[in-house]
């Protein structure tokens, strides 16, 4: 369980983050939904200390993250899979190797044992035929799915991504959501995912919150997202013509 | 990358080489590491430091040459002075400097596409020490494999002048061949070791810091990768300074 308390940041006077709380939950995909710009990856590289919190509390399991030492804060962060907006793979590495990586890093498996791990994570996202290419030459998707293979390898207790579908066609997108709900299922992970996405907010979003301007302005289940009375959180789920259409239809009893 | 104070980088390049020469995480993959930058920033230099080193040394006699066309100057003076140019200055400085272009804008380049994209990011969350696991290797290979790449700049560069002089008839191979061996002074070979040890830690340092606290996009990385040649390029030139007060006085 990640909580997140009173968290405030500001870059150069400009608040991003105002007092915010939060509990992640485990063994549930938790969304943070929000306009460009309203502070979600700014949470997200609070949370994993990317960047330091002006105020607040950042608590894994209990422990404040802000305030263990460097020692302390690196086994944490060895307990977290981070799925970057463009997945941050390294180019100069095959996909295998990448997947490789924070084995070879942080553990003593023995290279059949590595093999077998590499094998199975990119067997979860269903990549095995593509272990020999480089980045450069996999399509997007498959790079949000070699950078959740990479995540999962060393078995995190945290999932944090950052907009996993940007740039991704709708299939795609459900391929990378599905993903990521089973994997949370699964291994009983606390799962972060940053998304303005609202396909993905149905399809994977146990618990939801909604940041705008840097506020927390709204926190329930998926299912509530419609009965919601909030002006800003309704603004931003029927922003599109079709949307805003049925919801007239909606309410209007005609579907 | 924000415009800050002198102090500010300098404060920011030390605390820098801290994290740089921390423990490494897992010895076996840093000297994987450091094997592939050896390869990459060493062995991959031989070709223009070996062009270049042979068209400096045969400028150098010929300059020398016209230089020293009196009948009371023996003819073997011509060695000496390419020699002790090549050996003193120009395989050690002026390698440095060319290196500094060639590898320090690949280094800043490198590690600010990869801060762009996030990859540095991804290690750190990793709980991997990047700055040493990117950095720690690129600054040892240059260390260890540049004195290799300024020895092969003296013997290319003397072997360009001699070249040179017999084609154009300036010197006989015997008058060069006394020349070079002419008040020979073992030292100069050491000094210039040292100078291009030293010149290796600053142009992989320098261009290092630079790509690694690249803010922006990929404007930025082009402008740090210049800023980080012309940097190392000046500290190189004060240090050269500072070193040949030291070492020859």
């Amino acid at each position: 369980m990640i909580e997140v308390k009173n968290v405030t940041k500001s870059f150069a006077g400009r608040v991003v983050l105002d007092d915010i709380s939060i509990n992640f939950e485990q063994g549930k995909t938790n969304l943070i939904i929000g306009h460009s710009g309203s502070g979600k990856t700014v949470l997200l590289k609070c949370i994993v200390g990317l960047l330091e919190i002006d105020k607040g509390e950042i608590l894994f399991n209990s422990t404040d993250f802000t305030r263990m030492n460097f020692k302390d804060k690196k086994e944490v962060r060895k307990q977290i899979g981070m799925l970057f907006q463009g997945g941050a793979l390294f180019d100069s590495s095959t996909v295998e190797e990448n997947v490789r990586f924070p084995l070879d890093m942080f553990t003593d498996m023995l290279p059949h044992e590595k093999r077998q791990r590499v094998n199975f994570c990119l067997k979860c996202v269903k990549l095995e035929k593509v272990s020999k290419l480089f980045p450069s030459e996999i399509s997007g998707g498959m790079k949000k799915r070699v950078a959740i293979a990479r995540a999962i390898a060393l078995n995190p207790k945290y999932l944090l991504c950052d907009e996993p579908n940007s740039g991704l066609d709708p299939m795609t997108s459900l391929v990378i959501d599905s993903l990521i709900k089973e994997i949370t299922e699964e291994f009983n992970i606390t799962t972060i995912v940053n998304t303005h996405d609202m396909n993905s907010v149905m399809e994977i979003g146990d618990k939801v919150i909604f940041i705008y301007k840097g506020q927390k302005m709204w926190e329930g289940t998926k299912d509530g997202i419609f009965t919601a009375d909030n002006q800003h959180l309704n603004d931003f789920i029927f922003a599109s013509p079709m949307s805003k259409k049925i919801r007239s239809l909606a309410k209007g009893g005609g579907i | 990358m924000i415009r800050k104070g002198l102090f500010f980088h300098i404060g920011r390049y030390f605390i820098l080489m801290k994290k740089v020469f921390a423990k490494p995480e897992k010895h076996k993959i840093y000297y994987q590491q450091f094997l592939k930058e050896i390869d990459n920033l060493g062995v991959n230099s031989l070709g223009i430091v070996a062009i270049i080193s042979a068209f400096m040394g045969a400028v150098i006699t010929i300059q020398t040459a016209y230089n020293v066309q009196n009948p009371l100057l023996p003819s073997y003076l011509i060695g000496v002075a390419a020699r002790d140019s090549i050996l003193l200055e120009f395989s050690s400085t002026m390698v440095a400097l060319i290196l500094a272009g060639k590898v320090g804008s690949s280094i800043a380049s490198e590690l600010g596409t990869m801060r762009v994209s996030e990859q540095i990011d991804a290690l750190e969350i990793m709980g991997v020490n990047s700055a040493s696991y990117l950095i720690l290797p690129k600054i040892l290979a240059a260390m260890v494999f540049n004195p290799f790449l300024t020895l092969v700049s003296m013997v290319v560069g003397i072997s360009g002048g001699w070249a040179i002089g017999t084609l154009t008839e300036v010197i006989t191979t015997q008058e060069f061949i006394l020349g070079i061996r002419y008040a020979f002074i073992p030292y100069y070979i050491t000094y210039g070791l040292i100078k291009t040890v030293v010149f290796a830690f600053i142009m992989t340092s320098i261009a290092s810091y630079y790509g690694y606290y690249v803010e922006g996009g990929s404007l930025e990385v082009g402008r740090s990768s210049t800023r980080a040649v012309v940097y190392s390029s000046v500290v190189i030139l004060m240090f050269n300074l500072i070193l040949t007060k030291l070492l020859l006085s």
